[in-house]
């Protein structure tokens, strides 16, 4: 599989961030940290626009950047959107769009189609300042896509944007990615927009380490920051296969197992992601007869984490799933709950992020 | 009416205005994305002297030109050494004049039109393939299309008025180096003053005409961009 090899000692004033990652070249990957970080710096050192000698980045079999090697950014094959800015004022959509796929020479049924995927087929005639902040991202987006680089990095494209709109447009941009195969870097402080959109993750932290792995197991992994979070959550991908019309109920499958979700129909053979927040999440020692929890899974203590003087977070297995639950410290010990024991996980909540 | 002399006089002023700006724009432009883009910590030296014509009595310079340029300085020394003549009290003479004392009138309005594009529209370019020069050409040079009308308005106009720098290195001689201005002083010298108005109100007019234009571009730039 190819992959994107890169070690960036990124250095700016007296802040250092040493990386070095291999990251396979598919899906979409977010690069996760808070602020400060040096998140942007590391896309900006992958696309070449900042330079940091003594590293490199080698994109599949190219070298894009060695001791000796640095290609110039216009000579990579990526694609790239920042945060905000992104538009040229003096060009109007179309010419903006034109502007990318007259130099990388890309046919304009590509371009035609994702014009239609992302709508903006009524404002192409418009300059820049005439458009809202949302179509501004969209139209930046599909120029980049329009150029079908082979690696597209996005720094925070919709940190300015309100929620409504990023609710609606990123299943839009999920689709359009995945349909063209495009390996995508993502940078987001949203862990919303993470668990909805990610496949994997790089974790950055404070200190500037960073790790990298699948976004599910990443999530739950009890070495990381991400589950010790308030917002702890778990992230299962399941398949829909049927919908009660009467209960407005959808019943989805995943390793074998069936789970409920209220919601608006959707197809058969759907895959969704369901996000679960640990605190959701309550333990039995036998399953519940005559309550209200609808979805009651067996399954098995992995670990056993302290969270805060009062709580303890507890990694799961559900079916080769892992799972974050968060108790108190009283139950489980009132419970005598331990690793490797089989208890009952009742599931409050489940949110459905396509 | 105005007199052949006067007739020569505008011609000569406008030609000079004319290759001034012309020559400032060619040498403008790319000090001025130097100054806009360098992070040298000694920048500020070369900004100061670029703004010296701002302050500097305009026969403070015409003074030193005259001695540079003149037959014993040593522009004028090299000038003859090479075959030439020393450029004082010639048409040369008033354009290397011109450009200095022009300079910073068309350097800092693009240094700031440079500035304040920014960056990024580069870096999307060059995520876009666009190669250095493309950038320059098809990104840079349209936005900062304001600019060059500024910087082109002010040098012409503020060359249009030289007079000092004029009077110290050229003198007053027709057809040569006799630019408006100092006919103007000439018809005022002689008691002529309906010859003086006529040139006085035709260069109010049009310096008027060309303020009008920087500053009306400048409001509707306003406008678009809210």
């Amino acid at each position: 599989m190819n992959l994107l090899s890169i070690k960036l000692p990124i250095r700016k004033g007296n802040f250092a961030l040493s990386l070095e990652l291999d990251l396979p070249l598919h899906g979409i990957t977010a690069i996760f940290g808070p602020s400060g970080s040096g998140k942007t710096s590391l896309l900006r050192a992958i696309a070449g626009l900042d330079k940091y000698p003594g590293g490199y980045v080698k994109f599949a079999a190219q070298t894009w950047q060695d001791e000796t090697v640095f290609t110039p950014v216009h000579k990579r094959q990526l694609g790239y959107v920042f945060q905000e800015d992104n538009l040229f004022s003096h060009l109007s959509v179309k010419e903006n769009l034109r502007y990318g796929t007259r130099r990388a020479g890309t046919d304009t049924a590509v371009i035609d189609h994702i014009i239609i995927m992302l709508q903006l087929q009524n404002l192409l005639e418009h300059k820049p300042w005439q458009l809202s902040g949302g179509e501004r991202q969209k139209v930046a987006i599909a120029r980049a896509l329009a150029i079908k680089p082979q690696l597209l990095l996005m720094d925070e494209p919709l940190a300015a944007l309100d929620q409504t709109f990023k609710q609606e447009f990123l299943p839009a941009l999920k689709n359009l990615v995945n349909e063209l195969r495009l390996p995508l870097l993502y940078v987001s402080h949203a862990s919303d927009e993470v668990a909805q959109l990610a496949d994997n993750l790089v974790l950055i932290d404070k200190s500037g380490t960073a790790s990298y792995g699948q976004l599910a197991t990443m999530l739950t992994d009890p070495d990381l920051v991400l589950a010790h979070r308030q917002e702890a959550e778990s992230i299962i991908s399941a398949e829909v296969s049927a919908y009660d019309t009467e209960y407005a109920m959808l019943t989805l499958q995943f390793s074998g197992q069936k789970i409920f979700v209220s919601g608006k129909a959707m197809h058969a053979g759907t895959t969704v992601r369901l996000r679960i927040l640990a605190q959701d999440i309550s333990l039995t020692l036998s399953p519940q007869q005559g309550t209200s929890i609808l979805n009651i899974f067996s399954v098995t203590i992995k670990e056993i984490f302290p969270f805060s003087a009062a709580q303890d977070t507890i990694l799961l297995d559900l079916a080769g799933t892992p799972l974050l639950a968060r108790i108190t410290r009283k139950s489980k010990d009132l419970l005598g709950l331990k690793p490797d024991q089989n208890v009952f996980a009742q599931i409050k909540s489940v949110a459905i992020a396509q | 009416m105005l007199t052949p002399a006067d007739v020569t006089a505008l011609f000569l002023t406008l030609k000079l205005a004319l290759v001034t700006t012309v020559i400032l724009l060619v040498l403008g432009t790319p000090l001025a994305w130097w100054l806009a883009r360098s992070r040298w910590r000694f920048k500020f030296l070369l900004e100061a002297l670029i703004a010296l014509p701002l302050v500097l009595p305009p026969t403070v310079l015409g003074f030193y030109l005259l001695l540079t340029l003149g037959p014993r300085g040593i522009v004028g020394n090299m000038m003859q050494a090479i075959g030439g003549e020393a450029l004082a009290f010639t048409f040369t003479g008033l354009v290397v004049g011109s450009v200095i004392y022009s300079l910073p009138f068309v350097v800092q309005p693009l240094q700031d039109t440079f500035h304040n594009i920014g960056k990024r529209p580069l870096e999307v370019a060059a995520t876009l393939r666009a190669s250095p020069l493309d950038r320059f050409s098809t990104v840079v040079l349209p936005l900062a299309k304001g600019g060059f009308v500024t910087a082109s308005m002010l040098g012409f106009a503020h060359t249009l008025g030289e007079f000092g720098v004029v009077l110290m290195l050229g003198g007053n001689i027709p057809g040569e180096t006799q630019v408006l201005s100092i006919a103007i002083y000439s018809h005022v010298e002689s008691l002529e003053y309906t010859q003086a108005h006529l040139l006085s109100a035709g260069l109010l007019l049009l310096s008027f005409v060309m303020m009008l234009t920087v500053y009306g571009l400048r409001a509707r730039a306003r406008v678009t961009h809210l």
